[in-house]
């Protein structure tokens, strides 16, 4: 038999529910796994071993009694540690909050701990995932279970190693200008940014506020969508998540319909993307319209200004959301002696790495006296003509096909110059800048490394995506692939 | 456009980080860089174009004005580098 940890959550959970297998096997199995295989990979900033065993002792004894037990009782799953855990430590992996202890839980850890997920650790990622690798950690660099000389991509490439190396079940990440799905077409598993408030972001450390959305990471689209599940809804705690009605995502995980109308934004498939990603992409579109949908070829003009707008908006709202790091209320404290002001420079420059430096530094400079009309406010009149290019697509698409990333994961240390790392979320940052959903799935290899492929919905249409990407998994064989570790 | 450093220095002032010389020579380089790679966004005409601050209208969420629990104290405090009394201590401000 394969190895458990190779399964997917809802092929354990029926193993739960036959009484195959009980979630203390399942979280020492787990555990096993890490081990094996955590000193190469090294997705995790904190493991939660006796913690995830108590749980799943009382998931067990639950089921021992007859009780109904929710969707994703027993499932170990892992967190992105800019996720706010009481009592568990979170540090965005940053040296400034190295310490940092959260009196409360973010909404979407209550809610999957609520539908029974067994927390098994925190996850490293960029440092206040601000980046492209997981190499601007604080920490340490994570690597990708496919290659360990390749970056797992980022922000979230903690969780995304950790589901791809079996050492979690699913994931949770943050992706504001890609950091799911790019980080996920890099480690052939399946990424979900969903709609802006769509999720609560109660407890997730902010970066940039308008862009920022917290989504699964798992090895098939029907777990996607039974993450999706638990984590969605209105939050009167994020006055930007919506009251928009939450349906059962996995009834629309049947593949059964056809006759979508596909859009191919060309711009997509020029901006440097490597020749062997787009003809992946193609060939899926190509899958697609033999099962029944229509593929067309389109045009999103503005494409082209999505990258420069979104490195001055994002950084724009970082420098705004970093000022709390004051040495004053949490996190570090400089022990130099400077006065108040001289303690707040002091201890920024000693927390913050050199990434975080530098996009706070631009943000500032582009919300500044004589320049805010020059940057900011030019960057979101652009955003306005991103917005309204997605708008005319969708009055004759329902959904479009990108790559998720212009390559394939990278070498370690291979992107020294910050713009080059920046371009790799040229095809995924204008679904953030739109507040679309988005999901990558695996589409292929090249150079026997995972390709992503990208479909784009219009807002709070997630179920058109979970259709459309069920009908392609059915289709093909990519998701079944487990790096060999 | 380029940023001289001393006006870098200024910006390092106002986002309140500490920067040795060589770091602000480097970060006046990054942002001259990225400004300059950026540049086809001041050739664009966006006149008469509203800005967007963010994608889902919304404005004005309102609730009922009643009183919650929220987060006791002791928890709060417990991450303070320094605190004393119930109270954040930060370095002295005014001399006497």
């Amino acid at each position: 038999m394969e190895a458990v940890t190779t399964r997917t959550v809802h092929e354990v959970r029926e193993l739960l529910d036959q009484g195959e297998l009980s979630a203390r096997e399942l979280v020492a199995a787990t555990l096993e796994r890490i081990e094996a295989v955590e000193s190469r990979v090294r997705a995790f900033l904190m493991l939660l071993p006796e913690q995830a065993l108590a749980e799943a002792e009382t998931i067990d004894a639950r089921r021992a009694k007859g009780e109904a037990l929710p969707p994703l009782a027993g499932i170990p799953i892992a967190l992105k540690d800019n996720l706010c855990t009481e009592g568990v430590r979170t540090t965005c992996a940053s040296k400034i909050l190295h310490n940092f202890v959260p009196p409360y839980d973010a909404t979407v850890v209550a809610r999957l701990q609520a539908a029974g997920a067994i927390v098994i650790g925190k996850t490293n990622l960029d440092e206040f995932a601000m980046g492209s690798s997981t190499e601007n950690s604080g920490f340490h660099v994570t690597r990708n279970p496919w290659d360990l000389e390749r970056v797992p991509g980022g922000s979230s490439g903690g969780s995304v190693a950790a589901v791809a190396a079996g050492e979690a079940f699913a994931a949770l990440g943050s992706d504001t200008g890609g950091s799911i799905r790019q980080p996920a077409a890099y480690c052939g598993v399946v990424g979900l940014k969903p709609t802006y408030g769509r999720v609560s972001r109660y407890g997730l450390v902010a970066f940039a506020s308008s862009l920022d959305q917290i989504g699964p990471i798992t090895r098939d689209v029907r777990d996607c969508a039974l993450l999706l599940n638990a984590i969605a809804g209105h939050d009167p705690r994020d006055s930007t998540s919506t009251p928009t009605p939450v349906p059962d995502f996995t009834a629309a995980c049947r593949g059964e319909i056809r006759g979508l109308r596909i859009g191919l934004p060309k711009e997509f498939f020029a901006q440097g993307v490597l020749p062997e990603v787009a003809a992946a992409v193609r060939a899926a579109a190509e899958t697609l319209a033999e099962l029944g949908d229509s593929v067309e070829e389109c045009s999103l003009p503005y494409t082209e200004y999505g990258l420069a707008a979104y490195y001055i908006l994002a950084p724009a709202e970082a420098s705004s959301n970093l000022a709390r790091y004051d040495g004053v209320r949490y996190g570090l404290r400089s022990k130099e002696l400077a006065g108040h002001i001289g303690l707040m420079e002091k201890t920024r420059d000693e927390g913050f790495g050199p990434e975080v430096k530098q996009r706070i530094m631009i943000g500032t400079y582009a919300l500044s006296a004589g320049y805010y009309d020059a940057y900011y406010r030019r960057a979101q009149q652009v955003r306005t003509l991103i917005r309204r290019d997605f708008d005319r697509a969708f009055e004759t698409f329902d959904v479009l096909l990108t790559p998720t990333a212009p390559s394939p994961a990278f070498r370690i240390g291979e992107k020294a110059d910050p713009l080059e790392m920046k371009f790799n979320d040229v095809c995924t940052l204008p679904a953030n800048m739109a507040g679309l959903p988005a999901i990558s799935l695996p589409c292929g290899f090249v150079n026997g490394l995972p390709v992503g492929l990208q479909f784009i919905a219009r807002p709070f249409d997630e179920e058109t995506l979970f259709c459309v990407a069920t009908t392609y998994e059915q289709a093909t064989e990519w998701h079944k692939q487990r790096p060999a570790l | 456009m380029s940023l001289s450093r001393e006006e870098v220095r200024k910006v390092a002032l106002l986002a309140r980080l500490e920067l040795t010389d060589a770091e602000l020579e480097e970060q006046a380089r990054h942002i001259n860089a990225l400004l300059e790679a950026f540049q086809a966004l001041q050739e664009l005409n966006v006149t008469g174009i509203e800005p967007t601050s963010h994608s889902i209208p919304m404005s004005n969420v309102l609730r009922e004005d009643t009183v919650r629990p929220s987060l006791p104290r002791e928890a709060v405090l417990a991450n303070a580098p320094e605190a004393r009394d119930g109270l954040f201590v930060v370095p002295r401000i005014l001399e006497g």
